[in-house]
């Protein structure tokens, strides 16, 4: 679905601070799978997430989507299929406050105008499979961090996208709740779509749901299995 | 179309939302605009009613007022010229008008006596201004003694009271016969304070004053279109004494509502971020912005202008009555009659409305262009 041909990517470039954070990665990752990046902090697992979900351009390098080369669109294009093909989970949610939980979900909605009862049958639809209808009202600040991310995956999965890009889901949820998003991870996969999740957590990492460890370190991939 | 609709009615609701979620912030921004549309409309809506009211007041008046002079200063017409203007062609009515000033100690104040043209009161009886009814206590049937500058004392009796609707011309008026009106200043028989002349033909009122001014040399002719500019141009001082006045106010004010327009909360910034990388184009997050800003600045240009409308038309204008009116001793009350000049509005609305939304837009511009990525790293 996604291949990445001779990335590099560079922060602060020409600067004295000039930093590569990508360093040659040659990458293919298909699709109806879930693929785990892994690697310790600093070793490019988020950057190479961000060029996937079309959050950034790479430097240097090619990123082709389902065969078409997107490293070089503007920004217009690349908003427009970030929208259509990927959701995105952020390792601190990055929910907005002072919203409720239903308006949160529908926000990447708004820039399609799709009317408003679609949008909110299929915020309520996504609301009652993560067992999360009974607080569709409350504001999310208001929320444990379980539910919190349950907020976040069902806002990633409003504009029922074909690929999931999760950074670090983990990382601030205890065990049971790491158990009950690997869960719904399985459910997600099961239904045919990509995931893409970076973590150093081995509950992620080693768990049966991910078909595809790559393990990274500065900038560079090490391992592929 | 019904897209783009559904699209725009989004972007005002999460607009709406955002606004509400800060509330103090955009209910102060909100305050502090209303307040500076307000003042500034407040001071056009009043010195333009004002320069209307006059225009109108004048437009009663005769078409040229002639003056005589004596070492450059006003004097008396003395017998005689009234026949020497009759034979100006282009003249159709001609008359010698009697007025004077006449300072009453008892209240500090100076009030206008005059004799009216149609001789329609009697001896010994006066008609006076609203002004004196309020200040002297006076009504219908009371008598009133003003004692002459030859110093001999002067009794009337008032007949009536000139009714409230003309107070903005004559509030302090004092209207009395001819006879009196000598009597009481010494005013030799057969001169004249001045002269009003009717010209039937308003292109020929110009010739016409070079006539007199040609056949009486020690004459000044007044044209009513001079008296018309210098009274605009008396208000458009007042207006502009006024600005200049409050214009620290304003600029502060404008400081205040730039500085929180344009100044972006970390929150904000991060909600940009979030608003990018969950799919919001540049374009949709300018676009919110937009909305937010003419939200407020429209909201505030139009409580801001009603208030204003309200304070001049139905308040008399209570703030700035005593810088924009004038400085007499005897204020006339009057209600001025609504009047709004579309082109004064549209001046007002662009300088309120536009200057805002460009504060709004400029730093969001910069937020709105980075990349979305940020948001990843927390």
């Amino acid at each position: 679905m996604i291949e990445l041909a001779g990335i590099r990517k560079a922060f602060n470039q020409g600067q004295h601070n000039e930093y590569w954070a990508l360093n040659g990665i040659d990458l293919a990752i298909e699709a109806n799978k879930v693929t785990a990046l892994r690697g310790p902090s600093g070793s490019g697992k988020t950057t190479l997430l961000t060029l996937v979900g079309c959050l950034a351009r790479p430097t240097e390098g090619r990123v082709r989507l389902k065969g078409e080369d997107i490293s070089g669109l503007p920004e217009r294009f690349l908003t427009d299929i970030r929208r259509r093909t990927f959701g995105f989970v952020f390792q601190q949610f990055n929910l907005i406050k002072g919203l409720s939980a239903l308006d949160n979900i529908i926000l990447p909605a708004y820039p399609t105008g799709e009317p408003r009862r679609e949008l909110l049958e299929r915020a309520e639809a996504l609301l009652a499979r993560l067992n999360l209808g009974h607080r569709r009202e409350a504001k999310v600040e208001w929320l444990s961090g379980g539910e919190q991310q349950r907020v976040a995956i069902c806002r990633a999965l409003i504009n029922d996208p074909e690929a999931l890009i999760a950074d670090e889901p983990t990382a601030n949820l205890d065990t049971h709740l790491a158990k009950e998003f690997m869960a719904i991870l399985e459910g997600l996969a099961g239904e045919g779509r990509t995931i893409l999740l970076t973590s150093h957590d081995p509950l992620v990492t080693e768990s049966a749901v991910v078909d595809r460890g790559v393990e990274m370190r500065d900038g560079q991939i090490v391992d592929d299995r | 179309m019904k897209l783009w609709f559904e699209k725009q009615r989004y972007l005002i609701d999460f607009t709406l939302a955002s606004m509400a979620r800060r509330k103090a912030r955009n209910l102060g921004l909100l305050g502090v605009y209303t307040v500076l549309v307000f003042v500034l409309a407040s001071v056009a809506l009043y010195t333009h009613a004002l320069r209307v009211e006059a225009a109108k007041v004048l437009a009663a008046s005769p078409e040229v007022i002639l003056q005589r002079l004596v070492a450059g200063r006003h004097d008396l017409i003395p017998p005689g010229y009234l026949e020497k203007v009759g034979r100006i062609r282009g003249v159709q009515k001609k008359e010698g008008r009697l007025w004077g000033y006449y300072y009453d100690a008892v209240v500090k104040a100076n009030y206008t006596f005059m004799v009216p043209n149609d001789a329609s009161i009697a001896k010994g009886e006066i008609v006076v201004g609203p002004a004196l009814e309020r200040s002297r206590g006076l009504a219908a049937g009371n008598g009133i003694s003003f004692r002459s500058y030859s110093g001999k004392l002067h009794t009337f009796i008032v007949a009536s009271v000139l009714p409230q609707a003309s107070e903005i011309a004559s509030a302090d008026l004092v209207l009395m016969h001819e006879e009196d009106f000598r009597a009481f200043f010494d005013y030799p028989v057969g001169h004249y304070t001045d002269i009003a002349l009717s010209v039937a033909n308003p292109l020929e009122v110009r010739n016409v004053a070079l006539k007199l001014a040609a056949a009486l040399p020690d004459s000044r002719p007044i044209l009513r279109d001079e008296v018309l500019r210098t009274y605009a141009s008396i208000f458009d001082w007042r207006e502009g004494i006024v600005l200049a006045l409050l214009s620290a106010a304003i600029l502060a004010f404008g400081i205040l509502a730039w500085e929180k327009a344009s100044g972006l909360s970390a929150d904000e910034k991060r909600e940009i971020g979030i608003l990018k990388a969950i799919g919001w184009e540049t374009g949709d997050i300018i676009k919110m912005k937009f909305w937010e800003g003419l939200l407020i600045s429209l909201t505030a240009f139009l409580a801001g202008f009603v208030a204003a409308y309200l304070h001049v038309f139905y308040f008399a204008a209570t703030l700035f009555e005593p810088v924009l009116k004038g400085w007499a001793v005897l204020y006339p009350e009057f209600r001025l009659t609504p009047h709004i000049d579309g082109l004064q509005v549209a001046t007002l609305f662009f300088f309120t409305v536009f200057p805002y939304a460009a504060a709004v837009l400029a730093p969001i511009w910069k937020a709105a262009i980075t990349d979305p990525d940020a948001v990843m790293r927390g």
